[in-house]
């Protein structure tokens, strides 16, 4: 099925040959602008290019599989808090071809023909999605929620972020309703040796001992003690134990801001 | 001084599976329940493309989250018969990133500390990663179908973000070959993933 592109499609550019091998290319994002917008012409006549470029790109988005990375918690509440400002669009009309050029091409010019295929594929799909479907979280049975994923999941949940630069990044999400805050880490270097990281609740300048951070790069740890009513949370660089009071600048410091 | 317990990042994951198609399809009704459990099954996936076009952190979530938004929005327009709901995702974020490395032609991205940046990829502890790793294995199993240059071709289209043009460059072959490797790279990973025909 890589060749036989039937000649019966109609090309509008005329040059269907050249248009048919860009397929691949097209499928991937991988032509420049001037190629996809001739392509584009050509793929709205030829049932076969349209069919094509959908299984082409079904493959190169199991690519993806081996990249995976969790997005900062941060943006899940970003997206789930504006999607509530954005209206969904309604259906294309039948039988029309859309020319938005802020709709993602993927459905106006995917097939409109090979549902026989598309039965194989679905099933192919089906695997994936399964797998994918078992690990989806349930956010909303929050009694079998994990401490830090009550936190994470509050309704009130506030996302304070510190760069530290070199890829280094901190988060820290409090809610006020579970009372409780949570650190998530991205590259943290080790502290030197014979040294701890200290995380303290900051409260109208006195500070109050959250425990001490385990050694890993990227986690996700709960701190000890009430969020409620803290400024922010510091992390210093403590002795190894830790110590009563903070001994040095913090390192970071999540300023909460006024209440919401 | 006790230390505190790091904790799971992952959620348990009790209830039976549901596919993403109907939550795309509940989600195109306003449904942000439905949305937020797409989200959850997916964002690492999404992420992780964005991450690897684009390459920098900050970028890559704004690609992320405008992709997720664009979902939303776009969200009727998914047709079942015309592909899985996770190929659809996976293409809006690609021609996001794709167009956003493109705009601003990152010099970040061609970092010679790129393959080793790479190599040392980040773990990832939460319940869709861990199926997504077992996909990956059988990601890389139909690679191992390809021909070096095919298989070269389509990473540096697909996940390198690069026109066919720049890949012909980078992997010196004659212009105009490149979207052929790419072509007939795809069609064997297609074939050997089991997907179509």
């Amino acid at each position: 099925m890589t060749e036989n592109h039937g000649d019966q499609a109609h090309d509008l550019a005329g040059t269907t040959e050249l248009s048919h091998a860009l397929v691949g290319a097209y499928a991937v994002d991988a032509l420049d602008e001037p190629e996809r917008d001739l392509f584009e012409r050509h793929l709205a006549a030829c049932p076969d290019c349209q069919d094509e470029v959908a299984t082409l790109r079904e493959a190169a988005s199991m690519l993806a599989a081996t990249s995976a990375t969790t997005p900062p918690a941060g943006l899940r509440r970003n997206v789930l808090s504006q999607i509530s400002n954005v209206r969904p669009l309604p259906p294309l009309p039948v039988q029309t071809v859309a020319a938005d050029e802020d709709e993602p091409a993927v459905d106006e010019l995917a097939a409109r023909r090979g549902r026989r295929r598309w039965a194989t594929i679905a099933s192919a799909a089906a695997a994936v999605l399964l797998a994918v479907g078992l690990g989806v979280a349930q956010p909303w049975a929050a009694e079998d929620l994990s401490p830090s994923q009550q936190v994470l999941q509050a309704d009130d949940a506030r996302s304070t972020s510190v760069d530290l630069g070199k890829d280094i990044s901190a988060r820290v999400v409090h809610s006020d309703s579970v009372n409780s805050a949570v650190i998530q880490t991205e590259n943290m270097p080790p502290p030197e040796d014979g040294s701890v990281y200290q995380l303290w609740f900051e409260r109208g300048g006195e500070y109050v001992s959250a425990g001490l951070m385990p050694v890993a790069e990227d986690q996700t740890v709960r701190l000890d003690g009430e969020a409620r009513g803290a400024d922010g949370v510091g992390i210093t660089v403590e002795p190894e134990g830790g110590s009563e009071q903070p001994t040095s600048e913090p390192i970071a410091e999540f300023d909460f801001g006024p209440a919401a | 001084m006790r230390s505190i317990e790091p904790v799971s990042s992952g959620s348990p994951a009790p209830g039976g599976p549901e596919a993403l198609a109907e939550l795309l399809q509940r989600s195109s009704r306003g449904d942000e329940q439905a949305f937020a459990e797409l989200y959850d099954a997916t964002a690492a996936r999404v992420h992780g493309l964005a991450l690897r076009v684009v390459r920098d952190p900050a970028q890559a979530q704004e690609v992320t989250q405008e992709a997720f938004l664009d979902t939303w929005r776009t969200a009727s327009r998914y047709d079942p018969a015309k592909g899985s709901a996770l190929s659809w995702l996976m293409t809006i974020v690609h021609r996001k990133a794709v167009d956003r490395v493109r705009a601003a032609e990152a010099s970040t991205r061609r970092d010679l500390t790129y393959h080793h940046r790479n190599s040392t990829t980040e773990h990832d502890s939460t319940a869709e990663a861990a199926h997504a790793s077992l996909e990956a294995h059988r990601v890389r199993s139909a690679l191992a179908t390809l021909t070096d240059v095919q298989r070269e071709a389509v990473e540096l289209a697909y996940l390198g973000g690069y026109t066919h043009t720049e890949v012909a460059q980078l992997l010196h072959l004659p212009l105009g070959t490149a979207k052929t490797r790419i072509r007939d790279g795809l069609i064997r990973l297609r074939d050997a993933m089991g997907v179509g025909q």
